[in-house]
């Protein structure tokens, strides 16, 4: 596994962790830093596809 | 005699033997990362009720540092893009950014540490406790002979189960003890209670991880750079083997985080 396939494990984590905390902000009633977590997540998310589309000759191998 | 499969593949595992060797080793890391989280599982699940403590942690911080080490993620990931398209300037600058970002975070765990060494648990001999950061130290402070006093910035509170959550800060205030009112007297470090104790062994481990992954991308960014010139090929696989390392040790705390600050 090259480090563009680690990295995509690591997004995938990334979005998985700030979504996670989206709908743990949102569940107690705090709205500001649960969009603060999803805009993050979209972000990350972005992010990833981005970065696949920069790297799409580089082996996952 | 030359080392064979550093920079080609290797027929029967498809690729160079660093890279083989690299996540071999982490294998290793995640059995030892994975026996680590589950000792804190069980410890947590296992506590009687009202004895393991919420809040004690700072969330901003640990959202600061776990910002950090994404971004130096992509800054790792990035500087091995710039080997491959042979942008040595990119590449310093990115290695560069990995290695600020890597210090800044210790340096806000260094912050963290130290403000549970502040922190002081005082048992009173009239049976309730004081609790907060030490801002004093008499002098004369000598808790065996009884004499002198402590200043802290905390509460007071009537039994241990209210020190579980965390106070609310407008309720800390100043609170002189007196060493003849102290019956016991310990601050927040590894040895105060099991939380503490798991707490500073997961992040001092990952915290020494994190101190290898700034020697290895610090000797690639400044004197094994050298090898940029020398054997590229060779360079960039080094560089990739070493992002493969940083990836783990972030993605070591995308899992710390939330169990240690958040649940």
């Amino acid at each position: 596994m090259s480090l563009k396939a680690f990295h995509l494990v690591f997004v995938t984590a990334m979005s998985s962790l700030t979504f996670g905390c989206a709908l743990w902000r949102f569940a107690v009633g705090d709205a500001l830093f649960g969009s603060l977590a999803a805009a993050a997540g979209v972000g990350v998310i972005i992010y990833g596809i981005l970065f696949l589309k920069k790297l799409k000759h580089v082996s996952f191998l | 005699m030359e080392i064979p499969y550093t920079i080609q593949p290797r027929p029967d595992t498809g690729t160079y033997n660093a890279k083989i060797g690299m996540w071999l080793f982490l294998a290793s890391e995640v059995m030892l990362f994975g026996g680590l989280f589950s000792s804190y599982i069980l410890l947590r699940v296992g506590a009687p009720a009202d004895t393991w403590p919420h809040g004690w942690l700072n969330v901003p911080l640990g959202t600061i540092n776990t910002a950090l080490l994404s971004l130096s993620a992509i800054t790792t990931l990035l500087a091995w893009v710039a080997c491959k398209t042979k942008n040595y300037g990119r590449f310093k600058l990115c290695h560069g950014l990995t290695l600020l970002l890597a210090v800044t975070f210790l340096g806000i765990k260094a912050y963290e540490y130290r403000d549970k060494f502040l922190h002081y648990e005082v048992r009173l001999t009239d049976g309730r406790i004081a609790d907060g950061h030490l801002e004093e130290k008499s002098k004369d402070f000598d808790l065996a002979k009884k004499t002198g006093e402590v200043v802290l910035h905390g509460r007071i509170v009537g039994s241990q189960a209210e020190l579980m959550t965390h106070g609310k800060a407008a309720d800390m205030k100043e609170i002189k003890v007196a060493a003849a009112d102290i019956k016991r007297m310990q601050n927040y470090g590894p040895w105060h209670n099991t939380y503490l104790a798991i707490y500073f062994v997961l992040t001092g481990l990952h915290a020494l991880h994190i101190i290898g992954g700034i020697l290895i991308i610090g000797y690639y960014w400044g004197p094994g750079s050298a090898m940029w010139f020398t054997n590229h090929e060779l360079f960039t696989n080094r560089i990739e083997v070493s992002g493969l390392f940083w990836h783990f040790v972030d993605l070591v705390w995308i899992f710390l985080f939330p169990v240690l600050y958040l649940m």
